[in-house]
This record gives structure tokens, C-alpha cells and sequence, in this order.
């Protein structure tokens, strides 16, 4: 059933619109590093080869500074973009070393596995994602069993 | 000026995980909870961003050299090995716990969230720690 309120079937509209937008965006912007600096971008390799000293150490930084000067921007315009947290303090402390030791161990996270490997087709990442979705379900299914959540 | 085309690549991203929604951690959480109020968004992103992806990918892989003649740093890794599945097993439970994952938790931390903070400096810990473990 169509809602004949403007507002409401604009908001639905938009709850469609607005991520496969964002999501082509984010795709046209993997497609570039790959055209022109012929690399993976992959957030959690482009950070974490940056921090042993990998190479490609010019075009990391830039796309290091670019994501956090979109942010800037967007905490200036649109403060509302981002949300607060869904745990409390430790456990993001937590989250954050798992995410970081997981992905440099894995080799990728949602960025270079998600939209770069399951993009070329490869096994290893589409075997990665599955994996990552699965446990970050069960995390979820844990974490409102026991009553973490809820913190923000 | 050689690396404005990476500073406009890493923009483009972060307009789109803003954009997306993505930088809401609830939004990710109640994305991976199946058993909840679940929120179709992040299927929707990933599918923007593969169906872009797949295709462009196509194309710069057939021509085989970047636009400037430079080489494609490609992975040549194809094996599924135990390193794959254990760490991304683990960074499934991290993303589950606070609904970050490394691109928009960096995007992030220019709103001065104290948890963006806290999350992206843990995370570099974890990366650092992963760097130095044996084998």
C-alpha cells in the first residue's frame, strides 16, 4: 500500500535512495584509486601497510585525508550523520583492537573485501565476508542477550 | 598534485559512507541483527558499491596498467587459509560489538565522538599488534 502522506513516501524513498547512492559513491571512489594510483582501497590495508611502512606511502596519506576532511566537512553540515555509541566506552576499546587485529590478520575488512574482492570475484574474500557478517551477527545476537547494549 | 586523485578517491568514500548512513553505528548493528527491527541499509551500500566496483574493475583489468602506466597492486593471495577465517571471524565479533568497521570509524573521528576516538586508537593498537605476531 502506497502512503498518500508526501513526507512519509519521501522518507521511505530515501531510506532506498540514499544508501545504494552512497554505496555507488563508494564504489566509483574504489574505481579511481584502482585507475589511477592502481590500488586496493581498502581502508583497514591503506591504514594498517601505512603503519609498518608499506609502500604507497603517498597516495595512503591522501586517501587517509580525504576520508577525515569529509568528515570535517560533514560535522560541520550534517552533525546528525553521526551516531552515538551502541556499547559502553571499554567495549568499543575492545571492539576497536579486534577490528584492527582481525582485518591486518584477514587482510581486508568491509572496504577491501566487502566491495573490492566480492567486485573482482575473489574466493578468499567472498569466503571472508560471509565469515565476518556471521560472527558480527552472532556478536550482536550475544551482546542483546546479555543486556550491553544500549549505552548511547 | 600527484596524490589529489587518492585525496578525492578518499573523499568521494567518505561522502558516500555519510551519505549511506554508515557513520550511525546503530545502523550497522541493527543491519547484522536478524532477530531484531532489522535495517536493510547496509545490503543496499554494499550493493551500490559492488555493482560500481564490479564493473569499473572490469575494465581497468583488462587494460592492465593504471591511466598513469603505472602497475595494479593486485591481491595474489587465492587460497583460503586459516589466517583468513580467524581474523576475519574476529573483526566480525569487533564490528558487531561497536558497529564500526575501519572507513567510517575514521570518517568519524573528526566529529570529536570520544568513542570514534577511543575505536580508531584501539584499532591501531590491534593493527600494530597483528604486525608483530609470529609467523
Amino acid at each position: 500500500m502506497v502512503d498518500r502522506n508526501p513526507s512519509v513516501r519521501y522518507l521511505a524513498a530515501m531510506s532506498v535512495i540514499a544508501p545504494l547512492l552512497g554505496g555507488a559513491m563508494i564504489g566509483l571512489a574504489a574505481a579511481v584509486a584502482l585507475a589511477v594510483d592502481g590500488r586496493i582501497a581498502g581502508v583497514s590495508g591503506v591504514l594498517g601497510r601505512l603503519l609498518v611502512g608499506g609502500d604507497g606511502r603517498g597516495f595512503r596519506v591522501a586517501f587517509l585525508a580525504g576520508l577525515v576532511a569529509v568528515g570535517l566537512l560533514g560535522a560541520a553540515a550534517t552533525p546528525s550523520a553521526f551516531g552515538g555509541r551502541v556499547v559502553s566506552l571499554p567495549l568499543v576499546g575492545l571492539a576497536g583492537v579486534l577490528v584492527g587485529w582481525g582485518t591486518r590478520v584477514s587482510n581486508g575488512c568491509t572496504s577491501g573485501h566487502g566491495v573490492c574482492g566480492v567486485g573482482r570475484l575473489s574466493p578468499r574474500s567472498i569466503v571472508a565476508v560471509v565469515t565476518f557478517m556471521v560472527t558480527g551477527a552472532a556478536t550482536v545476537a550475544v551482546v542483546r542477550l546479555l543486556g550491553l547494549g544500549g549505552a548511547s | 598534485m600527484r596524490h589529489l586523485p587518492a585525496f578525492v578517491a578518499g573523499a568521494l568514500f567518505g561522502a558516500g559512507l555519510l551519505l549511506s548512513g554508515m557513520t550511525q553505528p546503530a545502523k550497522v548493528t541493527a543491519f547484522l541483527d536478524v532477530g531484531g527491527g532489522w535495517d536493510p541499509s547496509l545490503a543496499l551500500v554494499m550493493a551500490g558499491a559492488i555493482g560500481v566496483f564490479a564493473v569499473a574493475y572490469r575494465a581497468i583489468a583488462r587494460r592492465g596498467r593504471t591511466l598513469r602506466g603505472g602497475r595494479l597492486h593486485l591481491p595474489i593471495r587465492t587460497h583460503v587459509d586459516s589466517n583468513l577465517l580467524a581474523g576475519a571471524a574476529v573483526f566480525g565479533v569487533g564490528w558487531g560489538l561497536a558497529g564500526f568497521c575501519p572507513g567510517p570509524a575514521i570518517v568519524s573521528l573528526a566529529s570529536g565522538s570520544t568513542s570514534a576516538i577511543v575505536f580508531v586508537a584501539a584499532m591501531i593498537a590491534g593493527m600494530i599488534a597483528a604486525g608483530r605476531r609470529p609467523g
